[in-house]
């Protein structure tokens, strides 16, 4: 070897050398994160999609490979196409009203107007309630006798409704307040996405005479795209995996109305001890979330209008 | 103090276009050394590839003689002032100028004393315990300074780091600096796109264009040689002026009308077709009676106080300038009779833009001795 | 504008106001209500007296489910900051081979919804001796991709000159980290911290799986509890509790409701 090349080879090592310990740090700074995602996500997604391939014990524990017999099992019992017809209902009932909702409210506070802090608390409240507290007072809203749903039918002369407990309105009831559970959350951020907008786009346009009504459509509604996009994105998925509103308000019930998918997950695995079913539940919810991501990006690649 | 070596330095990013090519140069102990060039040209990269903060292609760079090529920029010795000043914002300004001492164990109280010492050289003293928010843009660059100064590391690299301030700032700041790099001895490396600020303040100064050397120098011999079109385009204010010549029966053409006789000690222009000819404002000068001369029309004048620039179209297509010092009052659209006296003209290969004539061109500094 | 479109303004977002807040409001008022006041349907209460609030304290170990409730969610939020934190900096400011890989794995984990892994993960913590345990409420959701993706916005936003300078003084990368990125970053980081406290604060199915003891049950399904306890005449107590309940979340909401507006508005979009 020649004098050059031996520093060369010297030069490269050291290099290596600071490659490798850069990698090592890189690694060490995102293991806790690494560690975490690889316990409790990875690790129990591959054995949800394992479990629900095989009979399990009450305990969980596989016993007999059944291939895809859970599957086949779960398309041929009314119980599941009672839960996934739920669970499709529950999302169109509650995503568009959700996000139109919190829009309306979005553009209505984004005014520059005296006082308007207080009535922006009030818009984004719902987003400090818990899902518990929230289906505790829809609960009484709902009460057949003494809530307030029924005191106004009453004040007309309605019969009044049972609206937790008639499987014609269960649904619609529940979905009614996941609505408003929703508002907080969403109101926020587009609020942020509204203001986030140039106002020299608006005050160009005000000069140009464009009327308030072109503005929301040309202006406002383009340039929130974005956040309307991703707000949409969260709130379908939260859709999916609703759970505690429905154990709280209905369990499920009744006549299965309200059994959607995440519910029929927790009581096939904790309740009805049948792991196996409720794996391959999980792994149909899964891919259920991971159609519409895509197809979501898919659309919002296309119709969104990014700044 | 420290020297720089690079030997035939090459950088890409991509593995397809060279940023940098075979960059040659020695940077002697104590000597102010200025990189200038068109934004974009590898100024940058150079700078940050002699402190280790980017890898080097290929080639040698070695410092105090030692190839530095893979060694960690904490491990070069150097300070380093950015053009945004990089300054912490949530540490005072004697945090900032503190901040990362402990690595090269200096007790509290040496950074103390440092500390202070630098302030008081910089005019910082009364600003130790404000945030740099709440300090003026000449007063940030100053605690940039101060970060580097107080580090004693013998070689300073400075990218652009006067180009947030405004221009009388600017002007101040600049024999600031220089004073304070003589005063301390340190080997600096400095990179403006201002030719004025490579000017005024270079030992020596390198041109670059797309990330090649055009020239090495000093100042004043680059700006009465320059080495090709580049340089004489880009290093002085206004710019040298410039047109294509036909070389004809030791005659040269310029724009079908202006004729100049080729004088004997020329004769080897005869060799081209076409040549680039150059003039610097400076030396076209009204023309006397008895003097040879043409005549021009003046398109625009600025009057600067001590001097005056007068443009003037040349030909069809171009536009020249004249700068004149004193002050002259010339409506546009006169008619002037100009001379330019035949030692002063810059001959550039029409083909690659290098300068033709080689002989040195008698340089016109004054000495002052006291 | 003009008077009357202002007018008109101020009328609807009223409006539209006090229907949002009025399941809260309601509930408050409820909360001061005995049974029979109740059954009338009135909708104001006689008398704002606290009888209700420690006949909640009393019903079930109300003040034991909030110190578990506050346990757990600052351990979550600090879990959270930390992991989000080292993670954001590896991302954005050590460089190394594979890290884009990474930062996709990362991005992945948001499309698994986790409800779906509910039943190994019940399996590991049990097997791991964590039910009913703290560490077995709040370990899981210490990584999170989200907050990851906010403070890896907020710190591109740091100059890289910063980190070049520090690079020359010598400085290492962790002292860089907790001497510069965590300062400067002080505002998003108190945004995460404020988002993570809500969201632990108000998990349900989670504790609802993993607790079964009062010992260490959350105030989440304390409420569960205490509902299905409830005679109809009680649902003054109940109302309490639930006020109990959601007053650490709404006072930490609307002082930080600007700041979690423009926070979640930015790791959202970029
Ligand atoms: N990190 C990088 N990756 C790829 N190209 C770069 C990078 N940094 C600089 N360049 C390119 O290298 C060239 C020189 O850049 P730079 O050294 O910053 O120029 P200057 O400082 O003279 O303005 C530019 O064309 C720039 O686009
Ligand atoms: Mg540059």
């Amino acid at each position: 070897m020649t004098m050059a090349q031996e520093v060369r080879a010297s030069d490269e090592k050291k290099l290596r050398k600071r490659e490798w310990s850069n990698f090592l740090t890189g690694i060490l700074f995102l293991l806790p994160s690494l560690l975490l995602f690889g316990v409790f996500l990875f690790y129990p997604m591959v054995r949800t999609v394992y479990l629900s391939l095989f009979l399990t014990s009450s305990q969980g524990v596989p016993i007999v490979f059944v291939g895809w017999d859970n599957f086949f099992a779960l398309f041929q019992s009314t119980s599941f196409q009672l839960s996934a017809k739920a669970t499709a209902l529950f999302v169109l009932y509650t995503v568009p009203a959700s996000v139109l909702l919190a829009t309306a409210l979005a553009v209505l506070a984004n005014q520059k107007l005296k006082g308007i802090g207080l009535f922006r608390t009030m818009f984004s409240a719902t987003m400090g309630m818990s899902v518990a507290a929230s289906s505790v007072i829809w609960m009484f809203l709902f009460n057949p006798s003494i809530g307030l749903f029924n005191r106004i039918l009453a004040a007309l002369n309605i019969p009044g409704i049972q609206w937790l407990l008639d499987p014609q309105y269960a649904l619609l009831s529940v979905s009614i307040a996941t609505i408003w559970m929703n508002t907080g959350f969403a109101f926020l951020i587009l609020l942020g996405g509204l203001q986030n907008i140039d106002s020299s786009l608006y005050e160009s346009a005000k000069i140009a005479g464009v009327s308030d009504a072109c503005q929301l459509r040309k202006i406002t509604l383009p340039m929130l795209s974005p956040t309307l996009f991703f707000v949409t994105t969260v709130t379908l998925i939260n859709a999916f995996q609703t759970f505690g509103q429905i154990d709280l308000l209905t369990k499920g019930g009744p006549m299965e109305s309200t059994n959607v998918i995440v519910y029929s997950i927790y009581k096939d695995a904790f309740i009805n001890y049948n792991v196996g079913s409720a794996s391959a539940q999980a792994v149909l919810l899964f891919a259920a979330v991971l159609i519409v991501t895509v197809i979501q990006f898919k659309i919002g690649e296309r119709k969104v209008h990014y700044q | 103090m420290r020297k720089v070596e690079l030997k035939e330095i090459t950088k890409t990013y991509d593995g397809k276009i060279d940023v940098l090519s075979s960059i040659d140069v020695t940077i002697e102990p104590g000597e102010f050394f200025v990189l200038v060039g068109p934004s974009g040209c590898g100024k940058s990269t150079m700078l940050r590839m002699i402190a280790g903060l980017e890898s080097i292609t290929s080639g040698e760079l070695a410092l105090d003689g030692k190839r530095a090529n893979a060694l960690p920029p904490s491990e070069r010795d150097l300070s380093m002032v950015f053009q945004n000043y990089a300054l912490y914002p949530h540490l005072t300004v004697e945090q900032n100028i503190t901040f990362g001492l402990h690595v090269k164990k200096i007790s509290k109280k040496e950074q103390k004393v440092r500390c202070e010492e630098v302030c008081e050289m910089l005019g910082l003293t009364p600003y130790m315990k404000r945030k740099p928010k709440e300090l003026s843009g000449g007063q940030r660059q100053r605690v940039a300074l101060a970060r580097a100064v107080v580090t004693e590391a013998p070689l300073c690299l400075m990218d652009e780091p006067l180009s947030n301030l405004d221009a009388k700032l600017r002007a101040k700041m600049r024999s600031e600096i220089r004073q304070l790099q003589r005063k301390l001895g340190l080997t600096m490396i400095y990179v403006t796109h201002d030719q004025t600020e490579a000017m005024t303040m270079a030992d020596r100064m390198m041109i670059l264009s797309n990330g090649r050397v055009q020239q090495i120098g000093r100042p004043l011999d680059v700006y009465n040689h320059p080495d090709n079109l580049f340089v004489a385009s880009f290093i002085g204010s206004p710019p040298m002026n410039l047109i294509e010549a036909e070389v004809s029966d030791s005659m040269l053409t310029a724009d079908g009308h202006w004729v100049m006789p080729i004088p004997n000690e020329k004769k080897w222009l005869l060799r081209e077709d076409k040549v680039m000819l150059g003039i610097r404002p400076e030396h076209i000068k009204l023309a006397k009676e008895s003097e040879p001369g043409f005549f021009v029309q003046v398109a625009n004048v600025e009057v600067l106080g001590t001097e005056t620039l007068v443009t003037f179209d040349f030909g069809e297509k171009s536009q020249w300038v004249a700068k004149w010092s004193g002050q002259y009052d010339i409506l546009p659209g006169t008619k002037l009779r100009i001379t330019v006296d035949n030692k002063h003209y810059a001959f550039f290969s029409v083909k690659n833009g290098k300068r033709l004539d080689r002989s040195p061109i008698p340089a016109a500094v004054k000495k002052v001795s006291s | 504008m003009s008077t009357g479109k202002r007018i008109l303004l101020y009328i609807t977002l009223t409006v539209s106001g006090l229907v949002m807040v009025f399941p809260i409001l309601y509930a408050f008022l409820i909360s001061f209500m005995q049974g029979g006041e109740l059954l009338q349907g009135s909708f104001w209460p006689e008398s704002f007296s606290l009888v209700n609030y420690a006949a909640a304290f009393e019903r079930v170990p109300l003040l034991m489910y909030l110190w578990n409730s506050l346990l757990v969610s600052v351990l979550i939020m600090a879990g959270q900051l930390i992991l989000c934190s080292l993670a954001a900096f590896a991302f954005v400011f050590i460089e190394f081979r594979g890290r884009e890989w990474i930062f996709y794995l990362f991005i992945s984990t948001m499309m698994i919804p986790w409800e779906a892994t509910m039943v190994p993960n019940f399996q590991t913590v049990q097997s791991l001796g964590w039910l009913n345990s703290y560490a077995g409420l709040s370990i899981p959701f210490f990584a999170m991709a989200f907050g990851t993706f906010l403070l890896r916005q907020q710190f591109k936003t740091i100059p890289k000159e910063l980190y070049e300078a520090s690079q020359i003084a010598g400085i290492s990368k962790l002292r860089f980290f907790t001497g510069v990125v965590l300062p400067v970053a002080k505002t998003t980081m108190t945004t995460l911290a404020i988002y993570s406290f809500l969201t632990a604060w108000n998990m349900y199915l989670w504790p609802l799986l993993v607790t079964n003891n009062e010992a260490n049950r959350t105030v989440q399904i304390g409420l569960k509890q205490m509902q299905t306890q409830e005679i109809a005449s009680d649902w003054g107590v109940v109302m309490a509790g639930v006020m109990i309940v959601i007053l650490p979340t709404l006072i930490l909401l609307f002082a930080g409701q600007k700041r979690l507006q423009e926070g979640l508005t930015q790791g959202a979009l970029k």
